[in-house]
């Protein structure tokens, strides 16, 4: 799946990406980082085909356009479901069969299943964001920032289960962030962006084993890395 | 403030104010036909039940068509506008101008235009013209403010014009649309009233009448009895129509949520 020399310029004129290319790999964890307003959210739109791109392609590999689940900055619960129907979303709406009460344990909310989406805390509402984008069985995972508002304790939980359920499973992961810690310790690859239009400034594997435990946060080969991406992101300044 | 107090209270305050009036009534000797006591009224309105109760049905009858076809219409044009910009631009400034244009205005107009001997009709329409620009401008707002986060995701899974509809804009509208409704409510019943004072005489026979009557023979009492009739009917309503929003919107919404 890639983004070939892609731009997208809005009907007011604003032009937020020029020839911005992206190619990923399957399976793949890659991280989009880069300051705010620089063109994150729009790539992962252009990408889940939320909008056109204005010039350039947005090409698939062999099979076409693969499943893709969406991890919006919100939650984007429907307040008036259960969380067993809120998860349930992507196959009500293709009509597919539907193994809620496994993707609800898999997040760990077996027991909240029909509780309302404002009876759960905010990172209960993210894993109920997470269980319904994987439970159309997605081929590419896109999250936009979605720990962004959630506190430091309740992101690294989020961040080790995510880590979990893309082990365990074969999707590709594509995930906005605007922190240089999430995306080093999550990713295989981050990309960082530069904005005004956005493009890329650099494309870093950070070769590191999986899994990646709590203790990777605290060695220097760690801080390294994270000095490498922000030294890209100052490049962008 | 515990159930029973919330009860109690303005039951209290109902007799205490009850019984003030009676004496003062009383004491200072007000003649019947300036103010009659409670209990005045409470025999009337015994009396009088038989014909009062066919009056109190007749209007019931206009304001819950009214209301009906109020929602009904209401509903179905915000679908429409919220659907069709076009739409709204070509029809918008005429539902504006339903609503701005005084009942009592139009009454005489569309009387003539029903006939003396069709009053039902002329109160029907006058009605429900009152009733329906509430439900149509908070149905809009309701369906203008479907979360875009969510509208991405039905597109994400290709969901088609009508799951959108049905699992989307239709429960983000509802709180909306029923806020809309029981204002409504109260508002069809208004305006059957306000109608049938217009239509003027002999000719209808819903409470409105039996009021003017009563004060053209100076039966105070029964002028009250009707009265508390009318009241008792718009608390009827209003507490219907949010019991049903309760039922509706009590899971999930957050005016309707019992803090714990
Ligand atoms: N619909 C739109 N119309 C015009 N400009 C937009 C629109 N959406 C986003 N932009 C602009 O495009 C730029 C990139 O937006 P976005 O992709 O949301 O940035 P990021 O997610 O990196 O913070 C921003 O400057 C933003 O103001
Ligand atoms: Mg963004």
């Amino acid at each position: 799946m890639k983004l070939d020399s892609v731009g997208k310029r809005f009907a007011n004129g604003y032009a937020a990406l020029e020839d911005f290319s992206l190619d990923l790999a399957p399976g793949q964890f890659t991280s989009l980082i880069g300051p705010s307003g620089c063109g994150k959210s729009t790539v992962l739109n252009l990408m889940a085909g939320l909008s056109r791109p204005t010039s350039g392609q947005v090409s698939w590999g062999a099979g076409g356009k693969p499943d893709i689940g969406f991890v919006f900055q919100e939650p984007t619960l429907m307040p008036w479901a259960t969380v067993a129907q809120n998860v349930a979303l992507p196959q009500t709406l293709t009509g597919r069969p539907a193994a809620i009460e496994e993707q609800l344990a898999k997040v760990g909310l077996s027991a909240f299943a029909t509780c309302y989406p404002r009876q759960l805390s905010g990172g209960m509402k993210m894993r109920a964001s997470i269980a319904r984008a994987l439970a159309s069985q997605p081929a590419l995972l896109l999250l936009d920032e979605p720990f962004g508002a959630l506190d430091e304790i309740t992101r690294f939980d989020l961040i080790d289960q995510l880590l979990a359920l893309w082990l365990g499973h074969s999707f590709s992961a594509l995930f906005v962030t605007h922190s240089i810690t999430e995306s080093v310790f999550m990713s295989q690859r981050v990309v960082v962006m530069g904005g005004k239009p956005g493009r890329v400034l650099a494309d870093i594997a950070i070769d590191e084993p999986y899994p990646r435990l709590p203790a990777f946060r605290a060695e220097a080969r760690y801080a390294a890395w994270c000095g490498q991406v922000l030294d890209a992101l100052r490049g962008a300044a | 403030m515990s159930k029973l107090w919330r009860i109690l209270l303005p039951a209290i305050v109902g007799v205490l104010a009850l019984s003030a009036w009676e004496i003062s009534v009383r004491l200072l000797e007000v003649p019947l036909f300036v103010l009659p006591p409670p209990s005045a009224i409470a025999v009337s309105l015994a009396q009088d039940l038989p014909s009062l109760a066919e009056s109190l049905v007749f209007t019931l009858q206009i304001t819950l068509g009214a209301f009906l076809l109020a929602s009904a219409a209401g509903i179905s044009l915000a679908i429409l506008f919220a659907h069709s910009r076009l739409a709204e631009r070509a029809l918008m400034p005429y539902a504006v101008v339903i609503q701005v244009t005084p009942v009592v205005a139009i009454a005489p107009l569309v009387i003539i235009w029903t006939g003396l001997d069709n009053a039902w009709a002329a109160l029907f329409i006058l009605a429900t013209l009152v009733a329906f620009f509430p439900v149509l401008s908070s149905s809009l707002l309701g369906f203008r403010s479907v979360d875009r986060g969510l509208r991405n995701l039905f597109r994400l899974y290709g969901a088609t014009p009508w799951q959108v509809f049905w699992r989307l804009e239709l429960p983000s509208a509802l709180p909306h649309m029923l806020a809309g409704m029981k204002v409504a409510g109260g508002l069809a019943l208004i305006g059957a009233i306000v109608a049938e004072f217009v239509a003027g005489s002999g000719t209808a026979t819903g409470l409105a009448w039996r009021i003017v009557e009563s004060g053209n023979r100076l039966n105070m009492p029964r002028m009250f009895a009707a009265l508390l009739l009318l009241s008792a009917t718009g608390i009827l309503i209003h507490v219907l129509l949010s019991a049903v929003e309760y039922l509706l919107l009590r899971h999930w919404h957050e005016s309707k949520v019992r803090s714990e």
